[in-house]
């Protein structure tokens, strides 16, 4: 290392001298691989293992290691590109301390909860595990169990997991992290469309004239989309780029039109936008007669808080949140009317020059504007109704469903869509935009599945704020939890996440690669296969569904969490967790093991190994003795053929770099809603919002409500929490690869260096961010890559030596039940 | 305390590899990330702010489609609509002067893979994979094993 450049040359000068002597060396020790055996890489396709973007990389893998990775040329997402994590994907499968055994808690050779982990055998594992269950089921019945999942599950995962907990134990107490970070987006798509996910694709980066980017910092968060925009906006002069936000980030170096404004008040400037288009006469008629319907929703619907909370009892229609009512387009003028440039410009803190330069982006009918909207929109105790202002604006204009013209829902995790949403692992959803409380998408669940009739739990379960609520309230008694790492993720950790998982009356699971925070507060710990040590499917936010294959092992004996969900399956006999009234529906089924009918059922176990491709392991299918990927993808693709959601067949992705839905005729579909793009608009239509009965999609008068958490003079910051461009999530993953871990290594505290020195606070200081609920240490940064406004800072979750969410609120949307992750009220001492 | 975490490290995760048998872990140490402080406690004592390393000695990379680091502090660098300062040393033009690596060929590529006069906008904003680093241990150890030792195996 320390040798200078001259030493270098000659040293290097004897090894060749060496070499040139004849001595004869291995061609590795050469200074060139030359021989082609050794030099070659076996490379394979997969999609990155982190953001919604979906990029395409390539893995080479040598001697069952994944030894490099890199930007897949091939694939239309990100051509050749990824951002620095998706360059170091090759080493977060590496780090140290992976698990490889399960780890029970116990005490002298039993499980106790108060125990130490200890190394046991899956058998063991799964013994204790099945007895918690069984326990659990029959002292509360399928309310007493649930399951915590995730929008990085694969479809498989997904899939297995709904059918283990909605059908074998009848429960709908299954929800992935998907709800902290979707469930608003699909709120707003089901409300004003009836049908969830973009309407258009990657493709509008190129055509649009404008980007208005709504609480998302794409330059950080979806990397390699900003590379899209970055390349439009720089290559297409007149092109024009807006960004809105609580605070300045990296994403305002490409800004024409930045924009900083009050939490809360994106609900007022949308409304804004809409009175301007209207005030301006521009509006497209022909479109909004044909295409939409107007309705009032209902307002003052609570914050989704504990019902004794004091801001909860004082909102009269928390009951009816998701309530609306149909009214005319006067109607809705009038009410959009009340929010003039003034009235904006006050609660929003913007000028109105500024809001009227955004408006006219939308208004100018010769523009194509693309919207973009990711946390800031769906982590909002009002995110349904900021989805359906924005489709609002899009909707009067016409200006959706056509290259560049584009709402465009940002997804943050890899299959969010995929899974979380297409397979429907909310706890009131099934697949295909199918819910349980209709009895007809019950009826049609129940017949894939070879079912007895009734077998579905027509009440929705509980959801992941919820459930933490239900497990410290000892309602839920047995939980499962896999691919994701809650107890840093979810809101207020200290008084429902930990007081729940703690719980003497619960028995948690956790199932993980690494041992995480989540990890430690379980009581059992499930070694897991991750990223390309098992076959999987990700779907992606343009309705992109992409294949891997397994390319490596897992260490130890870490298993997949489809093979943990259908090896725990075999455990529970259909007596045991069907009441005899179901069973007699269905006789055969009697003294089955929950494995036998949901998944020996003939449709997952339909495919032979021999269609797998020998090139390539697959760990669960040797131990089944079946394809269980094509089969359990097989059976999840009925629920969507000719209903809207078609999903090619099964080998077709694996030879492609992904395919958006609905596939139809072997052809994937671009801009839905519209004739001659989307198949299923009938001919003469023009355009047809096909989810509503009518064709119609639904523009909402929706007002402006404050937040549910305001500061104060105890509490006197905003406190908005995010990511950061070099970490994923919690950082479990990307906290274990030192060039990421260096390149950011702590949680800060971004804030106005105004607000530090008010505080008599400086750079680097050492501080105490605390709220209501809990507090966290950290050190303040006041010249980093984020600038708050004076009153606001901001704080990263992905330090497990920092936790900030044990001073989030767990305030959720009504109507979403998805938490506001970024608006409470904090206060900041030296410590 | 980093000690004992350390110590941690090796007596647990090495054995617990090699043999499953009566090994007991203390429940405080699994979330490694935390490094010893309990789920219910706050860690008093974050690591002080660490400015970027500045030794300016390249660095190696771990396969060759890895993004070199940067090896020197980018503090209050410009890189906006209208200025990209880190092209003012590692742009084709001006690497003679500056002395600095060039951009790599693969910036100069469209969408498309074709070669354009300049690099390419997509490429623009330079820190979305090239990042700085801080001199400190790591974390957590990786046990990457570089292709060059799988071939001398």
């Amino acid at each position: 290392m320390s040798m200078s450049r001259r030493e270098y040359i000659k040293y290097q000068a004897a090894t060749i001298a060496a070499t040139a002597a004849g001595i004869s060396l291995p061609s590795s020790s050469t200074n060139l691989v030359t021989d082609t055996k050794d030099a070659q890489l076996k490379w394979s396709k997969a999609p990155c293992r982190f953001c919604g973007t979906g990029c395409s990389v390539n893995v080479a893998t040598k001697a069952g290691q994944v030894v490099a990775t890199h930007g897949d040329i091939k694939s239309p997402v990100n051509r050749g590109l990824n951002c620095v994590k998706g360059y170091f994907l090759s080493k977060i499968m590496y780090g140290n301390d992976r698990l490889k055994t399960p780890l029970l808690r116990m005490k002298n050779g039993k499980f106790a909860k108060d125990g130490d982990f200890t190394p046991v055998s899956w058998d063991t594992a799964f013994d204790v595990m099945a007895e918690k269950f069984k326990k659990a089921l029959k002292d509360k019945g399928p309310e007493g169990v649930g399951m915590f999942g995730s929008g990085q599950w694969t479809v498989w995962e997904g899939y297995a997991a709904v059918k283990l907990m909605k059908a074998g134990f009848r429960s709908n107490n299954i929800d992935p992290n998907a709800r902290h970070c979707m469930a608003s987006a699909v709120g707003g798509f089901m409300r004003t469309f009836g049908i969830d996910e973009p309407m258009g694709c990657y493709d509008d980066f190129e055509h649009a004239d404008a980007f208005v980017l709504w609480g998302s910092n794409m330059a950080e968060m979806h990397p390699i989309l900003w590379t899209r925009l970055t390349d439009r906006r720089l290559s297409a002069p007149n092109t024009k780029v807006c960004v809105l936000s609580t605070f300045e980030h990296r994403s305002f170096e490409l800004a024409d039109i930045p924009i900083i404004f009050t939490p809360q008040s994106d609900l007022a400037i949308a409304n804004f936008i809409a009175n301007y288009i209207i005030q301006n006469d521009a509006v497209n008629t022909e479109f909004v007669k044909k295409y939409t319907n107007f309705r009032l929703g209902e307002t003052d619907i609570g914050y989704g808080l504990r019902p004794e909370h004091p801001t909860q009892k004082k909102s009269k229609n928390a009951k009816t949140a998701g309530k609306s009512t149909p009214i005319t387009f006067e109607e809705y003028a009038k009410f959009v009317s009340q929010y003039d440039a003034k009235k904006t410009s006050d609660i929003s803190g913007v000028s109105e020059d500024k809001l009227i330069e955004l408006a006219k982006l939308y208004a100018d009918p010769d523009k194509k504007v693309m919207s973009l909207w990711t946390m800031g929109v769906n982590q909002h105790t009002r995110g349904v109704w900021m989805n359906n202002l924005l489709y609002n604006i899009h909707l009067l204009t016409g200006k959706i469903s056509q290259p560049g013209n584009s709402p465009f829902s940002l997804t943050g995790q890899p299959s969010a869509c995929g899974t979380a949403r297409e397979v429907g692992t909310f706890s009131h959803r099934l697949p295909a935009d199918m819910v349980v409380k209709n009895p007809k998408h019950r009826a049609i669940t129940e017949k894939i599945w070879k079912l007895p009739e009734g077998t579905i739990n027509p009440i929705p379960g509980a959801h992941a704020v919820l459930q933490n609520r239900k497990l410290k309230d000892s309602e839920i008694n047995a939980y499962w939890v896999q691919c994701n790492n809650n107890m840093q993720a979810g809101p207020n950790m200290n008084e429902e996440a930990l007081p729940g998982y703690r719980n003497p009356d619960n028995f948690i699971v956790v199932s993980d690669a690494y041992p995480t925070v989540t990890a430690q507060a379980a009581d059992l710990i499930l070694p897991t296969a991750m990223w390309v040590e098992k076959e999987g499917a990700y779907g992606n936010a343009e309705r992109r569904t992409q294949f891997w294959h397994q390319l490596v092992d897992a260490p130890g004996s870490s298993k997949s969490d489809v093979w943990q969900v259908m090896e725990f399956s075999k455990r529970f006999n259909t007596n045991e967790v069907w009441s005899e009234e179901l069973l007699a529906k269905k006789p055969e089924y009697k003294n089955k093991t929950l494995f036998d009918v949901l998944f020996k059922n003939g449709n997952v176990d339909k495919y032979p190994l021999s269609d797998i491709n020998k090139e390539y392991n697959n760990h669960e299918s040797e131990d089944f003795g079946f394809y269980v990927q094509k089969g359990l993808f097989e059976e999840y693709a009925q629920f969507g053929r000719g209903h809207g959601h078609d999903l090619a067949d099964f080998d077709t992705y694996h030879k492609t770099r992904g395919l958006r839905w609905p596939v139809v005729n072997g052809q994937e579909t671009l801009w839905r809603f519209r004739e001659g793009s989307d198949p299923y608009v009938e001919k003469g239509k023009g355009f047809q919002f096909y989810g509503k009965p009518d064709g119609r999609a639904i523009i909402f008068a929706l007002p402006y409500e404050p937040a549910a958490e305001s500061p104060d003079k105890e509490f006197p910051f905003w406190l908005s929490t995010g990511r950061v461009l070099e970490h994923w999530h919690s950082g479990s993953m990307t906290q274990r690869v030192p060039e990421l871990y260096k390149a950011f290594p702590d949680a800060l505290c971004f804030m106005h260096p105004a607000d530090a020195k008010n505080k008599g606070l400086r750079r680097g200081d050492k501080i105490k961010i605390s709220s209501k609920r809990g507090a966290m240490v950290t050190r303040v940064e006041t010249r980093g890559r984020n600038k708050p406004p004076q009153g606001l800072i901001f704080v990263p979750w992905f330090d497990a030596r920092q936790l900030i969410n044990k001073v989030t609120l767990d305030a959720t949307d009504p109507i979403s039940k998805q938490t506001d992750f970024k608006k409470c009220a904090v206060n900041i001492e030296k410590a | 305390m980093k000690n004992r975490f350390k110590k941690f490290c090796i007596s647990g995760f090495a054995l617990l590899s090699v043999t499953v048998s009566i090994l007991v872990i203390a429940e405080e140490n699994i979330a490694s990330l935390r490094q010893d402080t309990p789920l219910n406690a706050v860690n008093e004592s974050p690591a002080p702010l660490q400015n970027a390393s500045n030794k300016d000695i390249k660095r190696g990379r771990s396969y060759p489609m890895q993004p070199p680091v940067i090896p020197h502090k980018i503090d209050n660098y410009q890189l906006d609509l209208k200025v990209n300062k880190c092209l003012s040393c590692h742009s084709r033009t001006q690497i003679e002067e500056s002395q600095a690596p060039m951009v790599s060929v693969t910036h100069f590529m469209d969408r498309d893979g074709n070669f354009l006069a300049d690099v390419s906008p997509r490429r623009y904003f330079c820190k979305q994979c090239h990042v700085t680093q801080i001199e400190r241990s790591n974390l957590i150890e990786n046990n990457f094993i570089d292709i060059q030792h799988l071939l001398s195996k």
